[in-house]
């Protein structure tokens, strides 16, 4: 056994130790903040679910019979709200991110774990907040806040949402400045930029997108609540303000907050894809330039949002062609995740099914991103289900994929536990059968002129409004499972070795679960990312056949 | 349910190039996505673990070729964007003949005015065969005015006026729906644009005409401009824009369209825009030569009057408009 796993079975993993509820409601540990992460952003999943749930109900019918009109708003405000601020944005980054990134670049910690601490509670007064709007009876904007509809005619309780949403704005805000400190101080020796997993580099970009797009948001947001609250003309024409000011500020974060969402996705997959081909991926260089590129990019691009919203035809331009450069990096990506293949040794285990998976609705998410960029075919289908069925598959089917893929890839690693295999399987696929089921007849009833956010629609339409809830059944079943069997896990599962992946990575030098202080001695990288030949704890680590222990270059590198 | 459309009908001269777009883009993401699958796929069953496959000279990267790729990439976006472009650029700027129509939503309806005369609310009856070009605003939030039909849509921005334009290919009937989301009865805020052969149009014009009159005699007859022309006496406006000695205002006669010397040496175009603008808020471009003694009125004219009020000046520049 090599030294760290010595030395870590005297120390209780970070699970372990004390057990209080104050000891949780009180660590600075990142694992710790990341299990407590996993168990809000889980609940808020659900609570979006259900309004997803009733969305989909009322759209069975073409009359508008299972809720009113206003419920009907309410419900897919809800749903977009809690879906998008507290369930994709902080889900991979402040779940997978904040376990990994110290593990993965050989640190004891995040650069500042109280600010960290105060992250999780700033999201949770911001959630907390989003659900006593939700019980005061909820709010009718939409997730977009258009004015000036949010600040002078909605009902509902606008400023607590805009509050919500600020305040987890700020949530983000730390989260990302965190990520970028530690990313650029703590790493190990021998852990140099080039080294780091894409899923660092990933997360890197991910963070300067959160400090730089948030703020805008944040400022966006608040200039509504003035609005609204005191009758200062910002953005109401009838007292000198500009509607399509705020459209601007808004699509200048929430555009790059897609990417916000979907980078990190993007890093899981390059893990996966490493990890379950059992080589190293195909141009590290150009997938981590790739993360930076995007997120460049994806600040210029917010107009592609605003066609048809009286921007001038050559701003449209601009943002047009803009948009159609931001899909090179991300093409590049899914051509080296695809050469990663070449010559490999492709295991299909559940985590490899949901990175497959991923790759198919990421394919569709895309080309469809393409369409919409497109100027004349644009105007036709804005503000109708294709983009509906556009944006989700891109931010709900092949994130939440990456989110999944992910969990199962390192559930062993934050519990200590493996999980059953075949239900994990089963879940991936009827995840990607009921996603599709669910969000291509919305391409199709959205290309017929089907606009989004109907309560009521003409009859013709209604045949893709119960294809699309039938699939959502299905759906709803797959994203399920995990749940069970995962928790299944933590009591019944087999206990997890160190590294059960057989993947390459400093985290899978620690014991399965970590100790509090993640390393007993600082590792020292003496191999390249994903490099199986020289990475310690890997069975195939210089040629040696499986069978051999080959822990001993860690201990020969400290 | 027994409906099953695949698309929607094509009905305006637009419609065949954005399908055209559209369907394009659609093949070529169907040969992407199934290149890109059916690769993933191969490699993936081929040099799955513990397959006899040759793994000898696995390649951890390739610059060039990655370069490639990337080039290949923007070089398509670049060919999509182009095709797109052109298409958005005929549905921008409408043909010089067209026929006007005015469009006002507010929540939760459309209120649509012809020049001609007729007013009509969630319903636009138009000629096949024209060119119509619609200018747009709303009289609370935002608004967008949507036919699937006829692939165009237009936001209608309180405080902006925005156009649009289409040619109606076929007569029938069309959806008409609110597409900008703006509160409890959007999805009600819809409505049908009736396309009809010219001589039906024309003959549903004689009859609006006839009907209005009858409807209420003085007020709701007549044109847009001589709707306009009522209210321009009846709001003062002629106090002022006289023409002759007694005149403080500028004569606003062949005004539409030309260019407009301010007080601080700079120039206006003037258009819709620019007239609304002068109403409501005249002290933000001063006409050189003037003392800025016209009152705003902001909240004494509905957007409407403010379309009429248009039409009026508009008739102005026409030979043979009324007099001032
Ligand atoms: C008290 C006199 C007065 C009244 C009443 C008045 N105006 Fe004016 N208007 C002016 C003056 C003076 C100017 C030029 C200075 C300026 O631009 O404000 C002007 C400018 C304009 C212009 C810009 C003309 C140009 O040449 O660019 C328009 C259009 C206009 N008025 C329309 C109207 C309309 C419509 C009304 C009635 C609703 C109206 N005005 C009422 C005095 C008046
Ligand atoms: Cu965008
Ligand atoms: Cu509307």
């Amino acid at each position: 056994m090599n030294r760290i796993a010595t030395a870590a079975s005297e120390e209780p993993s970070y699970l372990g130790g004390e057990h209080s509820i104050k000891s949780w409601l009180l660590t600075k540990d990142h694992k710790r903040i990341a299990v407590l992460y996993l168990i809000s952003v889980t609940l808020f999943f659900i609570v979006g679910g259900i309004a997803a749930l009733l969305v989909r109900l009322e759209l069975l019918t073409p009359a508008g019979d299972l809720l009113t009109a206003d419920g009907y708003n309410r419900a897919f405000t809800v749903h977009g709200i809690v879906m998008i601020f507290f369930f994709l944005i902080p889900g991979i980054p402040a779940v997978l991110g904040n376990f990994l990134i110290p593990l993965m670049i050989g640190a004891r910690d995040l650069a500042f774990p109280r600010i960290n601490l105060l992250s999780w509670y700033l999201y949770i007064v911001g959630g907390l907040i989003a659900v006593v709007t939700i019980l005061l009876g909820g709010v009718d904007t939409g997730w977009t806040f258009y004015t000036p509809y949010s600040s002078v005619y909605a009902n509902g309780a606008v400023v607590l949402t805009g509050l919500a949403a600020f305040v987890a704005g700020f949530s983000s805000i730390l989260t990302g400045l965190n990520f970028i400190v530690t990313i650029h101080k703590m790493r190990a020796p021998g852990m140099t930029w080039f080294r780091l997993p894409l899923f660092v580099w990933a997360h890197y970009a991910t963070s300067l997108i959160q400090m730089l797009a948030t703020p805008v948001v944040a400022l966006a947001i608040l200039l509504v609540v003035i609005e609204r609250a005191f009758g200062f003309g910002i953005f109401d024409p009838a007292v000198g303000g500009d509607p399509v000011l705020f459209q601007h500020l808004f699509w200048f974060y929430s555009h790059p907050a897609v990417y916000i969402m979907l980078l990190p996705g993007m890093g899981v997959m390059s893990e996966l894809m490493a990890a379950f081909s059992r080589r190293r991926v195909f141009g590290y260089h150009i997938i981590a330039f790739s993360s930076l590129a995007i997120a460049a990019l994806g600040f210029l691009v917010w107009g592609h949002h605003m066609f048809v919203s009286s921007q001038s035809p050559y701003a449209g331009l601009v943002f047009s062609i803009l948009t159609m450069m931001v899909a090179a990096p991300s093409a590049i990506k899914v051509f080296n995740w695809t050469a990663t293949l070449h010559k490999a040794e492709v295991r299909f285990d559940a985590p490899m099914l949901y990175a497959l998976g991923f790759l198919g609705l990421f394919l569709i998410g895309g080309l469809t991103g393409v369409m919409l960029g497109t100027l004349g075919l644009d105007v036709h289908v804005h503000d109708t289900y294709f983009v509906v069925a556009h944006f989700h598959y891109v931010m709900v089917g092949a994130v939440v994929m990456a989110f999944l893929g992910g969990l199962h890839f390192w559930w062993p690693k934050m519990f200590g536990r493996m999980y059953p295999q075949l239900p994990a399987r089963i879940s991936a696929v009827l995840i990607f059968i009921g996603f599709n089921a669910t969000f291509f007849p919305q391409f199709v009833v959205g290309y017929l002129g089907m606009p989004r956010r109907y309560w009521e629609y003409v009859p013709e339409f209604q045949i893709y409004h119960v294809m699309s809830t039938m699939g959502s059944f299905v759906l709803g079943v797959g994203y399920l499972l995990p749940l069970i069997y995962l928790l299944w896990s933590l009591r019944y599962g087999e206990k997890a070795s160190e590294n059960p992946w057989d993947a390459v990575g400093v985290e899978w030098l620690t014991p399965s679960p970590p100790t509090s202080h993640n390393f007993h001695e600082t590792p020292t990288v003496v191999w390249e990312a994903y490099e199986h030949e020289m990475f310690p704890g890997s069975e195939v680590a210089s040629g040696r056949p499986a069978a051999v222990p080959s822990h001993s270059r860690l201990a020969e590198a400290d | 349910m027994q409906e099953f459309p695949i698309l929607p009908e094509r009905a305006s001269t637009i419609a065949g190039e954005v399908d055209a777009l559209f369907w394009g883009l659609v093949a070529f993401s169907v040969i992407a996505a199934s290149a890109v699958i059916g690769i993933v796929l191969y490699l993936a069953i081929k040099y799955r673990a513990g397959s006899a496959a040759d793994r000898s000279g696995r390649v951890e990267g390739n610059f060039k070729m990655e370069l490639a790729w990337i080039a290949t990439a923007v070089v398509l976006g670049i060919a999509v964007f182009t095709a797109g472009a052109k298409v958005y650029f005929d549905t921008v700027y409408a043909p010089a003949d067209a026929l006007h129509v005015y469009v006002v939503g507010k929540q939760w309806m459309w209120k649509i005015e012809h020049p001609e005369g007729p007013r009509e609310i969630n319903e636009l009856h138009v000629p096949v065969g024209r060119p119509v070009r619609l200018t747009i605003t709303s009289q609370d939030v935002i608004h967008s005015f949507y036919v699937p039909e006829f692939r165009i849509k237009m936001d209608a921005v309180p405080g902006r006026y925005t156009q649009a334009w289409f040619q109606a290919t076929q007569p029938g009937v069309y959806h008409l729906f609110c597409a900008e989301y703006c509160g409890t009865e959007h999805s009600r805020m819809i409505g049908r644009v009736v396309a009809m052969t010219p001589a039906d149009y024309e003959a549903w014009l004689e009859s609006q005409k006839a009907g209005a009159v009858v409807a209420s005699a003085a007020t709701a007859g007549g044109t847009m401009a001589s709707r306009g022309e009522q209210l321009f006496v009846g709001l003062g406006c002629a106090s002022c824009h006289v023409q002759g000695p007694q005149a403080r205002g500028p004569s606003l006669v062949g005004l539409m369209g030309t260019e407009v010397t301010l007080a601080d040496g700079s120039t206006v175009v003037a258009d819709e825009a620019y007239i609304r603008e002068s109403i409501l808020n005249p002290a933000a471009k001063i006409v050189a030569g003037w003392t800025p003694v016209m009152p705003s009125f902001q909240g004494l004219v509905s957007e409407e009057d403010i379309f009429q009020l248009i039409q009026y000046i508009q008739s102005l520049s026409r030979p043979g408009g009324a007099s001032q």
